[in-house]
């Protein structure tokens, strides 16, 4: 029995610029850095969500390009049993460097909580899951690079073993505050856009 | 009861042993790996207690017959070493003959090699080899490389669940017949990074951690590397092998609540458990043995005790956790905990659960505090990592 | 006093990212768990390496911080009673 799937939204940040769709839907040109870019994303989307501001750059990135598709989609993400599956290349590094030099001399040694508890890059799933109350099955992967026939066999086999009736996935990336990017999509049964490996490239 | 996938090999280092013989004769005589810190040059070092492994680095790089100019990271040789058992365990003596696969699990990945060296290396060459080592993905590279993997290989992070995702998605990629066989599991080493991050969230056990018991205080950090050599019937059938247990069932779920905590009534795990037993098809009394997770934190106990009540009602099966003999080894956890739940299958025997005194008030269930023999048909472990990422796998007897 | 109460004000909101309030949104009396400011137990933790690296004050149980932290009057009453730096 095989369903047929679609791409049915798909969101990228990079280079300080958010599409939807292929659209630009906002764009900032000369954001100081990382932080303050995706802050401004936080408000242009109006959400008024005070959590976001704990969270560390890569949750941030994930749980904004979520929040984008999944208002935009058909699916009630309170009912519906979304997965979530992402990956990237640099896992939580630029956490981890925050991490490290709280603790690297012994003259200033606080290492903060807040920080060490995003030293994981799953922790962003953890995130979007609280705000939408997803108890679904999650997964993150650590790759070279976005691996479409990957995500492509994992998310269809969620999808056909009814483990999942749609799966948001992509990749989700930050190295530094130059070197980021977001490739979230969601993969239901409505939409135009075919489900399959070499879609998943293309839009890449 | 559904059949599961083969599990025809096992390799495992912990603090209680380098190898599958040693483990389980430290399981049966409660001999426990729980010591003061001696490798890392800590602050901490007089007040914490750890699951440390005696092998020194050079010590595993000799065992492991690598050249003087290697990078690896204490993790890369921990997993390499357990791959390496595991592969022979299994009798495998040409990996190409099939489809296979490497799918490894960390957390640390080469943190500690980086926090030693990563501010050094902008004076220091001789130590820039090791910042190249650090991302989670280099040790999965090197330990595919020297088995010999090219099919397919891939990292999981997704901290103390890791390794029971890498299991689940073996087991998944096999039925799929996407692959013929692969190596699962996971491996972590000690790092300041962890050792203070924990600290931090005020976690860490002064002395031996109590797993269950009402006046625990936190966790016993640990290092290990473990991993499970799966098989497809085919292959197990043409080549013959003997099997030493089926993933028979397993289930993740996200617990929604918190980035670290988990829910006081323990949602996610409880998903988790209920999922795992429908995949296998079995019912929560055919449970014989429960290894939790276990990890003597106040908050992970009594949420565990909560979603094991809610699963199992008033017929709560025999159930320990092993933390207390080898401590909280992150992202390995799931697979040295996989490999116990299968040695106990084998043995006909459950481990106790040490330093076990008092239940906790809320829930008052009682782990079994000696090694006990018994029938054992199916084993639950559960795995819960940070960010609400809860795991459950079931072992099954042949 | 006063000054050590609107120091830990700008304090809170700037170590635990309370973007959405400034330090006159916060009440000496607001309950700064649960209700009132919605801190969680990082926060709590978070708070505890401050009062260390602030006021050189060490908290070994974290259990403790309940009644500590309830609210801004309980912290810097607090903090003069124990400060070392």
């Amino acid at each position: 029995m095989n369903t047929k799937l679609y791409i049915e939204n798909y969101c990228k940040i990079k280079n300080n610029t958010v599409t939807l769709n292929s659209n630009i839907i906002f764009e900032e040109d000369n954001a100081e850095n990382l932080k303050s870019f995706l802050k401004s994303i936080y408000k242009h989307l109006d959400l008024k969500y005070s959590k976001f501001f704990k969270m560390d750059n890569l949750s941030k990135l994930a749980f904004l390009a979520s929040e984008i598709i999944l208002k935009e989609s058909k699916i009630n993400s309170e009912k519906e049993n979304i997965a979530i599956v992402f990956s990237n290349n640099a896992s939580s590094l630029e956490t981890d460097r925050k991490h490290q030099k709280s603790i690297d001399k012994i003259t200033d040694y606080f290492p903060s909580p807040a920080i060490f508890v995003y030293t994981l890059p799953n922790i962003g799933i953890g995130e979007i899951s609280i705000r939408h109350q997803l108890k679904s099955e999650n997964a993150f992967f650590v790759f070279e690079r976005y691996n479409a026939e990957f995500h492509y066999t994992y998310e269809n086999s969620l999808i056909q073993s009814q483990k999942a009736n749609a799966v948001l996935s992509g990749w989700v990336n930050v190295d530094d505050d130059t070197n980021y990017e977001a490739f979230i999509y969601l993969v239901s049964q409505n939409g135009k856009i075919k489900h399959n490996q070499e879609q998943l490239n293309k839009l890449y | 009861m559904s059949k599961g996938v083969a599990v025809t090999g096992m390799g495992i280092i912990s603090s209680i042993g380098n190898n599958i013989e040693e483990n389980y004769q430290s399981l049966i005589s409660k001999k426990q790996g729980i010591s003061k810190i001696k490798k890392i040059q800590t602050i901490h070092k007089d007040v914490i207690k750890v699951g440390e492994i005696n092998y020194t680095n050079k010590e595993l790089i000799t065992l492991l017959e690598l050249p003087k100019t290697n990078n690896y990271s204490r993790t890369a040789l921990l997993g390499e070493f357990a791959a390496k058992e595991a592969v022979k365990n299994a009798n495998i003596t040409n990996i190409n003959k099939y489809k296979t696969g490497l799918i490894s699990a960390t957390s640390v990945g080469g943190m500690d090699k980086t926090e030693k060296y990563y501010y050094s290396q902008f004076e220091e060459t001789k130590n820039r080899k090791y910042i190249a080592s650090h991302d989670a993905g280099d040790a999965s590279k090197k330990i595919a490389k020297s088995l010999g993997i090219t099919d397919f290989v891939s990292t999981i992070s997704t901290a103390c669940s890791s390794s029971a995702n890498a299991i689940m998605l073996g087991a998944r990629m096999i039925k799929a017949g996407k692959i013929d066989r692969v190596i699962v599991g996971g491996s972590d080493c000690l790092s300041k990074f962890t050792i203070n991050g924990f600290k931090t969230l005020m976690i860490l056990s002064e002395t031996d951690c109590k797993p269950f018991d009402e006046n625990r205080t936190g966790l016993n950090l640990g290092e290990a590397a473990a991993f499970l050599v799966l098989e497809s019937d085919e292959v197990v059938k043409k080549e013959n092998k003997k099997v030493l247990a089926y993933v028979s069932g397993y289930a993740n779920a996200n617990d929604a609540y918190h980035q670290t905590a988990s829910s006081e009534n323990g949602e996610g795990a409880t998903l988790a458990m209920q999922k795992a037993l429908r995949v296998a098809k079995i019912k929560p009394t055919e449970i014989d043995y429960v290894n939790a997770h276990g990890t003597a934190t106040p908050n992970n106990d009594h949420s565990e005790s909560r979603a094991i009540l809610n699963v199992f009602g008033a017929k709560v099966p025999d159930f320990s956790s092993t933390k207390a003999y080898t401590g909280h080894t992150l992202a390995a956890a799931a697979a040295i905990e996989a490999v116990y739940s299968i040695l106990a299958i084998q043995h006909k025997v459950l481990f106790p659960n040490l330093n076990f005194e008092t239940p906790i008030a809320d829930t008052a269930l009682v782990p079994k505090t000696e090694v006990t023999k018994k029938e054992i048909q199916h084993v639950l472990s559960n795995s819960f990592g940070f960010g609400g990422n809860c795991s459950t796998l079931i072992f099954s007897k042949t | 006093m006063e000054n050590l109460k609107q120091e830990l004000k700008a304090k809170i909101i700037e170590n635990l990212n309370l973007e959405d309030f400034k330090v006159e949104d916060i009440d000496d009396n607001d309950s700064l768990f649960g209700d009132g400011l919605g801190l969680d137990s990082i926060d709590a933790l978070e708070l505890i390496v401050m009062l260390d690296k602030d006021y050189g004050i060490k908290i070994s149980d974290p259990k403790k911080g309940k009644t500590i932290f309830e609210s801004i009057q309980t912290m810097a009453q607090f903090i003069m009673d124990n400060k070392t730096k």
